[in-house]
């Protein structure tokens, strides 16, 4: 179905608009702040409600990008936006965190509430533009927006190092994105546009692939982030406001494996193919170190923060075996962990904002006071363990599936990544939550308010319930991942026949 | 033989020169008091001169083809007015703080405009040279316009010596490019180049008037007065050299190396690498250190001048559109920084400490939020105008097959962006220091639209690039 308005730029720069209201208020007072709150719960709300209409009319069936918009904007490169069952999940994705991150910072954030809130919504535009831009341009002006944003949110309402944990993350994706940008401008001179559907289905020398793999892996490595360079992520986590690690873990990482998906794979197959067991050997140690890594710490966010690493190695396992199992369950397995890594930092913030600490021996015995609490971290440990029944378990098992089919030994070890977050994560969960609650500071603690509540009942639901039934993610992805792993065939086989053709 | 002289396509240099003249008198006649009312009027005379050269059209060439008129020079121009007119605004209410405004002052900056006009149409190596003393003759008394600073002083009289040199090497190897070509004629000279191709005595000669030009638009190794300069000299005056000199520079570089050189081009094309990848390094590293805001501008614009060098290094149209696009682009997000630098006032004084800047997100958070955006643009980071600026150099040199070049121009930027989130993080993270002054309304309203230029370009960026890239073509 087809709209009379555009509605793909709406859910786009809905959140723009909101920002642009909230800069309008005046005072700086408490009123200011409360309007400032509502404006940024109803525009996300009114945002999310928009893409679910987006999902509703949205053909599970073909593998076309749909509501497509196209605009003349800078010559070659055109306004172009549109979806598909690649990026229309995150999309989702995106716009549902969004209200549980104002939600969750309702009270969190007591400074600058004005600036936080249209930090947010800006930051909300930018990332909905990475999965919804159908031209390169575009796509790196949203991608590397969200820089700005996140720098303020971290370097402003962040910790004790939130300067050096903002600076580290800011230049380091910068460095990472700087050389996928020349590598645009290369493939702007090779095939003569950014129009990513049209690069989609243009043969790119197979040396020339090689170098553009890798400008777009430094990219994308940086923001996933991959093993050896993922060390701004812990210190971002850290240090970031709750919501913003929320973001950081929930959609900013996801950026780069949606980047894996649109452009490396399609674009490049052949370098995909050849370097598969590059990534492959860098996300098994990702999975095993950083799991190891993960054991070691004595903060709850540090730890969680980890994990997100050693879970990101799963899903670039996943992709890179190219496989239908294997590709599903990197998707799944990236929408899996936005859910449950937001929530466990969300469980994070809970506590941390009662307690002003995220030691995790200054906790133990919550469960005495906190029973909703505990149960509600217990189902996203559990998760995130991947405990069949829980989403967590659908990704981590459909992406080991791929990779057994490929290299056994790559399954066997990242396999192993799966027992090592079992005993960090409910080792975490022990500590915690049983024991008993000696500790003086802890004995008036309280449990969730009904506004947390709130917060946790969707992801909670969600959680359990693509456990149990992931059709509508698989379903949605299945027409687009079947065309992708079609069209990657057929290039690798024509590579094939073309080299033949040449032999003596 | 007599030819008619169509004098009407110079009409711009000619009413500024009479315009500074003019005003020079009333100055005189009016025993100073006036200073004020020249000032305005320069702007007037500034602004009409960039109508009529808006209203030009077409290429056209006067004097025995030492002058010319094609796009790039309206262009060019334009943005040089306007830097010029926009500085003069600017500094209105510091002179007056500073016990009244000179009248010398708007006439100075009347004259190198004139002077700078020249450069940027000239097609002749003495017009140039003509054109270039002009305006570095005057720039040299601007910069030492507070006189009874020893700073000032110190600024003016080093830029003068070290300016004198330059000059001289120009002027070396302008007579070294006419013994080799036996012309002084740019399109003469390409000519002449053409058969023989490189030789030793003009790459000698070619050299040696890089040097020069390197000068002016202070490419590193040519780039030792700028702090210097930049942190003597009154802030309007640094605002000025920042802005309009550069423009006028670059463009006079551009136009000799792509329309008198063009056959050697691969020599050339060398030079220009080194200048812009040491310029890049310079200006990033070096800045990281600074505390006075003065002088992190000054490397700031080394740095910037060495992006715009990357478009010329490709040595083709598009290559000198990313320059011009840069360039544009570059001058409004200085103007907008030096609108707040020339904010930072208080008790009456000017301060010059990054330092001072902390905190301000909250004592003024419309400044810093401009602010803000200004340094994320000159850091590059996208959809600012800046990154366009960045973007379309890149682009062309990419095309030009200089990768190395590319990728470590854009590593630099990382180091570059440091320096810049540093006043960003001074701004918003750290505690607020004491209130400046409010605000002028001149430096509010330059501050207002370069910062939602820089914010709001990417909404419709083809006009500048399509005017760049016609510009671009008439060079061609």
């Amino acid at each position: 179905m087809s709209y009379s308005w555009p509605i793909l730029s709406t859910v786009t720069f809905l959140p723009l608009l909101g920002a642009l209201l909230i800069g309008l208020l005046r005072g700086q007072d408490e009123s200011a702040f409360r309007n400032a709150r509502f404006i940024a719960l109803w525009t996300t709300l009114i945002t999310f409600a928009l893409s679910l209409l987006l999902w509703r009319d949205f053909d599970p069936v073909t593998p076309q990008f749909q509501f497509i918009e196209l605009r003349p904007w800078l010559g070659p490169i055109s306004f172009h936006m549109g979806v598909d069952g690649i990026s229309m999940p995150f999309v989702l994705l995106t716009t549902f965190l969004m209200p549980l991150c104002i939600l969750a910072s309702w009270l969190a954030i007591t400074a600058r509430v004005k600036e936080y809130m249209i930090a947010f919504l800006v930051l909300e535009t930018l990332m909905i533009g990475v999965f919804t831009s159908l031209d390169l341009v575009m796509f790196y002006l949203f991608f590397e927006g969200g820089l700005i944003p996140m720098f303020l949110i971290i370097g402003i309402w962040g910790g004790q190092r939130r300067v050096y944990a903002s600076f580290k993350f800011f230049l380091f994706t910068l460095a990472g994105s700087l050389l996928m940008l020349l590598a645009i401008m290369a493939i702007y001179w090779e095939a003569g546009t950014t129009d990513i559907p049209v690069l989609l289905t243009h043969g790119f020398p197979a040396k020339m692939q090689t170098w553009l793999w890798f400008a777009f892996l430094a990219s994308f490595a940086v923001k996933l982030p991959m093993w050896p360079v993922h060390t701004w992520l812990p210190d971002a986590h850290v240090e970031a406001p709750t919501a913003g690690s929320v973001i950081l873990a929930g959609i900013l990482l996801k950026m780069g494996g949606y980047g894996f998906l649109r452009f490396s794979i399609p674009m490049f197959p052949l370098a995909s193919a050849e370097f598969a067991p590059l990534i492959f050997a860098l996300s098994v140690v990702a999975i095993v170190y950083t799991s190891l890594v993960a054991l070691a710490q004595e903060d709850v966010k540090k730890l969680i923060a980890y994990s997100s690493v050693a879970h990101m190695g799963f899903v670039t396992i996943g992709v890179f075996t190219l496989t239908m199992q294997g590709l599903q369950g990197g998707i799944f397995q990236m929408l899996s962990h936005g859910i449950v890594s937001a929530a466990l930092f969300l469980c994070v913030g809970v506590i941390y904002d009662r307690m002003h600490t995220r030691e995790i021996a200054a906790f133990g015995g919550l469960a005495d006071r906190m029973p909703v609490y505990a149960f509600c971290f217990m189902v996203f440990t559990l998760a995130n363990v991947g405990l069949p029944g829980t989403s967590g378990f659908v990704g981590e098992f459909l992406s080991l599936t791929g990779a057994f089919r490929i290299n056994t030994w790559v399954a066997f070890l990242a396999t192993t990544g799966i027992i090592l977050s079992a005993a960090y994560a409910l080792w975490l969960y022990r500590r915690i939550i049983f024991g008993r609650l000696e500790k003086a500071s802890l004995k008036f603690i309280t449990d969730l308010t009904w506004r947390e509540v709130v917060v946790m009942t969707p992801l909670v639901a969600l959680t359990i319930f693509f456990g149990f039934y992931p059709g509508p993610i698989l379903d949605a992805s299945a027409a687009s991942v079947d065309a992708l792993i079609k069209n990657f065939h057929a290039s690798l086989a024509a590579a094939e026949q073309a080299r033949l053709a040449f032999m003596p | 033989m007599l030819q008619s002289l169509h004098l009407d396509l110079a009409l711009p240099e000619i009413i500024l020169a009479g315009g500074a003249m003019a005003l020079l008198m009333l100055g005189v006649a009016t025993k100073r008091e006036r200073g004020e009312l020249v000032l305005w009027l320069a702007i007037l005379i500034l602004g009409v001169a960039g109508v009529f050269v808006a209203s030009g059209s077409g290429t056209a060439t006067l004097f025995d083809d030492s002058f010319i008129v094609d796009p790039f020079a309206r262009m060019l121009k334009l943005l040089t007015l306007t830097g010029a007119a926009v500085a003069l605004l600017m500094s209105a209410d510091y002179w007056r703080a500073a016990g009244g405004v000179k009248f010398e002052f708007p006439v100075l900056i009347l004259l190198a405009s004139t002077g700078m006009m020249m450069m940027i149409s000239a097609n002749d190596l003495i017009a140039l040279y003509v054109g270039l003393e002009l305006q570095s003759l005057s720039l040299y008394v601007i910069a030492a316009f507070r006189r009874n600073s020893a700073r000032s002083a110190e600024a003016g009289l080093k830029y003068f010596v070290l300016g004198a040199l330059s000059s001289g090497m120009l002027l070396y190897g302008a007579s070294l490019i006419y013994g080799f070509t036996g012309s002084t004629d740019f399109a003469t000279i390409a000519a002449a180049v053409q058969p023989s191709g490189a030789n030793i005595g003009l790459i000698f000669g070619l050299v040696f008037l890089m040097a020069g030009f390197a000068f002016k638009i202070s490419a590193v190794p040519f780039h030792m007065w700028t702090p210097d300069v930049y942190e003597g000299a009154p802030t309007p005056v640094t605002a000025f050299f920042a802005a309009a000199p550069k423009l006028a520079a670059m463009a006079l570089t551009v136009r000799v190396l792509v329309t008198a050189f063009p056959a050697v081009t691969i020599q050339w094309q060398q030079i220009v690498t080194f200048l812009a990848i040491a310029s890049m390094a310079l200006g990033s590293f070096a800045a990281i250190g600074q505390t006075n805001i003065k002088r992190l501008m000054a490397y700031s614009s080394i740095g910037h001048m060495g992006y715009a060098l990357v478009g010329l290094a490709a040595g083709s149209a598009e290559g000198v559109q990313g320059v011009i696009i840069y360039l544009a682009i570059y001058l409004v997000m200085t103007l907008g920084t030096f609108a707040c630098i020339l904010a930072m006032r208080r008790e009456g004084r000017m301060v010059e400490d990054i330092d001072a800047l902390s905190g301000l997100s909250r004592t003024n958070p419309m400044m810093a939020f401009m602010l803000a955006m200004l340094l994320f643009s000159l850091a590059g980071i996208p959809p600012l105008a800046g990154f366009f600026a960045k973007f379309y150099v890149f682009l062309a040199a990419i095309h030009a097959g200089l990768y190395a070049l590319a990728v470590i121009g854009v590593l630099l930027s990382v180091v570059g962006a440091y320096y810049y989130l540093r006043i960003v993080k001074i701004m918003y993270f750290d505690a607020p220091a004491e209130r400046f002054e409010p605000m002028q309304a001149p430096l509010a309203a330059v501050l207002g639209v370069s910062g939602l230029f820089i914010l709001l370009y990417f909404v419709h960026p083809a006009p500048l690039v399509a005017f760049a890239g016609v510009a671009a073509k008439s060079l061609f």
